[in-house]
């Protein structure tokens, strides 16, 4: 057990290519850092370089207080789970598991005992005399977890773990991993570029885009508070709806205009976000779907009216698409970036020329694309974001 | 599914036996008679090899090389087997250790080539292939001459040095062929495992090898056994001929003893003949597995 601080790491290969740019985090004992970030954001590169599988070009990495840049792989005390298992074919599980502890010259009655305890551990014990071409996916995963957990080392470094199970499994072993590192307490480094795994395995969760980390903070933090406009829509899912919006003097108030819709600011959150200098000024708002909802009697400020375009049921809510009548991101945009990447059907521009927005209605309402819809938020849930540097608007 | 557990390469799903089916019965019959057609071809020489190896001498004649022996005789195997039978031994001599060497070398070159990459590798590499053109006889004097200069022990020993060096471009590229579709994931578990180079070449790449030391002994074992050049530059010494020598010697000065020299030809071909016929199976598995993957 042992924190890792990594200071101004960077990676630039012999290309030019600089795959981890700076990446400072202190992750403490027995804590799981989810790193997450679309794919080719520097994620596992960065886990390479804490792994000793790649070479730190800067900066330095400290495992347990020791300065680790130069002590090779074997001597780091770290176990690594790869995304496709790396499981040896030609042994059988538990040569498999046991292969670590056979190399550190342990005896063969406590690598024997070991290793059916970790099997125990990870419910595969009847399977240790098989061979890895007769496990299912989910076998091979646990082995592979088998072979990280026997060796009882300092630190866990996982490379998206799950990524070749079915969803069902996924949804699983998710809870097992995570279960299973807490009651291990060994510190924990977890690439994945699924956020919903971000999001619930994480002790705290770091977001990485090109190289550069976004923000570091819980899962419940990353999401109230995204740091800018790249996390707000890369958490999330389905993503945060996004306008560029003005922000206007209304009396001795503010108000934020959306389009043809006119909201006003209560001077408290105007005070905690800091809005009072960006009065006259364009910003980019956002509303996340569940916090936009179909209006009820009454409060009609703040309605967005339009027409229903695509309707998606998944039974607990009612997700409803439309087009509303205000700005989009600018292109180029982190945002328009990540939502083109991963939710390419959901895309940013409505078909009537608006702004595609999301939100989540009542489940079993007969909602059908072409009803017309009034919806409504609430202007505390609103988010604040620059349009010139997409960092978050709040008070200083 | 893209599980990497490496495991060897599978069998490939053979096809060939619907492939005719599914063209229509009527054009399978021709497709049958010009197959046929082609292997009488190929197999007349091996027939006239046969029947003529069971003759007695006076029976061979141009005018009847076709028919059947009158009287079957195994005289001439049996001579054949006298005068080739040290000569045999000696090719096994030459050709299991040249083999056995060429193979560990080639699966060495192949993993340092190919997974255990130095700074380099791709140039030597390169420069490596460079010794599968280089003709044996254009290094026919500098490489006797470099022996004697370097006093290696005349006979086999120089042979199957010389064997062993020519084979390192081909058994390494063998190797470092099939090694480049053992996913890298394995070897950065072992890595992490904390198996250094000996120890993960020993107990993960040596594991998976098989069918890359089965392609490359056969190839190696075949090309060794039939070397007819090598040996009768780097043998003066009679005694210590392969096979390939002695077949060449026993051609008569006067008269051609055709029967000896067919029953000869054939002995000496046996051993290679049985590798291909035992082997033959995984050596064609091997180069696939290689060809589609690479």
């Amino acid at each position: 057990m042992a924190e890792i601080v990594v200071n101004e790491l960077s990676k630039r290969y012999a290309n030019g290519f600089e795959a981890v740019k700076g990446l400072s985090l202190e992750i403490a004992e027995g804590e799981l850092l989810v790193l997450v970030g679309p794919s080719g954001c520097g994620k596992t590169t960065a886990l390479r370089m804490i792994a000793g599988l790649e070479d730190i070009t800067s900066g330095d990495l400290y495992i347990g207080g020791r300065r680790m840049n130069d002590v090779p792989e074997k001597d780091r005390d770290i176990a690594m789970v790869f995304q496709n298992y790396a499981l040896y074919p030609h042994m059988t599980v538990a040569q498999n598991i046991g292969f670590s502890l056979k190399l550190s010259k342990r005896p063969r009655r406590e690598v024997r005992e070991r290793v059916r305890e970790t099997a125990r551990l990870l419910a595969i014990d009847s399977l240790l005399d098989r061979r890895p071409k007769q496990l299912s996916g989910g076998q091979r995963q646990r082995v592979a977890m088998g072979r990280a957990v026997v060796r009882e080392p300092q630190v866990f470094l996982m490379d998206e773990p799950l990524s070749n199970l079915d969803a069902k499994l996924r949804v699983q072993m998710r809870g097992e991993i995570e279960s299973l590192q807490k009651r291990l307490g060994v510190t924990t480094v977890y690439v994945t570029h699924d956020q919903v795994e971000a999001m619930t395995m994480g002790d705290r969760v770091a977001v990485l885009r090109d190289g550069l980390l976004q923000q570091v903070d819980t899962p419940t933090n990353v999401y109230d508070r995204p740091a800018n406009l790249f996390v707000a829509g890369f958490i999330g899912s389905p993503p945060m709806n996004l306008a560029q919006a003005q922000v206007e003097q209304d009396g001795d108030g503010l108000a934020v205009a959306l389009g043809p819709t006119k909201v006003r600011v209560p001077r408290e959150l105007a005070a905690a976000r800091g809005l009072a200098t960006w009065a006259g000024k364009s910003v980019i708002v956002g509303i996340r779907p569940e916090d936009l909802h179909e209006r009820r009697n009454g409060r009609s400020e703040g309605a967005l009216r339009a027409e229903i375009e695509r309707v998606e049921a998944l039974g607990a809510t009612l997700l409803g698409y439309f087009s509303v009548d205000v700005e989009p991101p600018p292109t180029g945009s982190a945002v328009a970036v990540v939502t083109g990447e991963t939710l390419a059907d959901a895309p940013l521009v409505g078909s009537t020329g608006g702004t595609m927005f999301c939100a989540t209605f009542e489940p079993r309402t007969a909602l059908r694309p072409g009803a017309s819809v009034e919806t409504t938020f609430d202007v505390e849930r609103l988010h604040f974001f620059d349009p010139d540097t997409e960092a978050a608007v709040w008070a200083e | 599914m893209s599980t990497t557990s490496a495991a060897p390469p599978a069998p490939l799903p053979i096809r060939s036996r619907r492939w005719f089916a599914r063209r229509g019965s009527r054009v399978a019959p021709l497709k049958y008679l010009g197959l046929l057609l082609v292997a009488i071809v190929v197999l007349m020489p091996v027939y006239v090899l046969l029947v003529t190896s069971f003759k007695t001498l006076t029976e061979i004649d141009a005018a009847h090389a076709w028919s059947l022996p009158s009287s079957w005789t195994l005289d001439a195997w049996r001579q054949a087997w006298d005068e080739l039978s040290p000569n045999m031994a000696n090719s096994f001599k030459l050709a299991i250790p040249a083999t056995l060497i060429s193979v560990v070398l080639g699966s060495l070159n192949g993993f340092v080539l190919s997974k255990w990459r130095f700074p380099g590798a791709d140039v030597v590499f390169t420069f490596l292939l460079f010794g599968m053109f280089i003709p044996y006889q254009a290094v026919m004097i500098p490489l006797t001459q470099l022996f004697d200069d370097a006093n290696v022990p005349t006979g086999i020993p120089r042979l199957v040095f010389a064997h062993v060096v020519y084979g390192i471009p081909i058994t390494a590229l063998i190797f470092r062929n099939y090694y480049a579709t053992i996913p890298d994931d394995l070897l950065e578990a072992a890595r992490m495992d904390r198996a250094g180079m000996f120890r993960t070449y020993w107990s993960i790449i040596l594991p998976l090898s098989a069918p890359a030391f089965v392609v490359a002994a056969i190839w190696q074992f075949t090309s060794i056994w039939n070397d007819f050049l090598f040996a009768v530059f780097l043998i003066t010494d009679p005694v210590s001929w392969p096979v390939t020598v002695a077949l060449n010697n026993t051609t008569g000065s006067l008269v051609t003893p055709f029967n000896l020299q067919m029953a000869a030809a054939l002995l000496a071909s046996l051993p290679t003949l049985l590798v291909y016929i035992l082997l033959g199976r995984y050596f064609m598995r091997g180069l696939m597995a290689g060809a589609l993957k690479g």
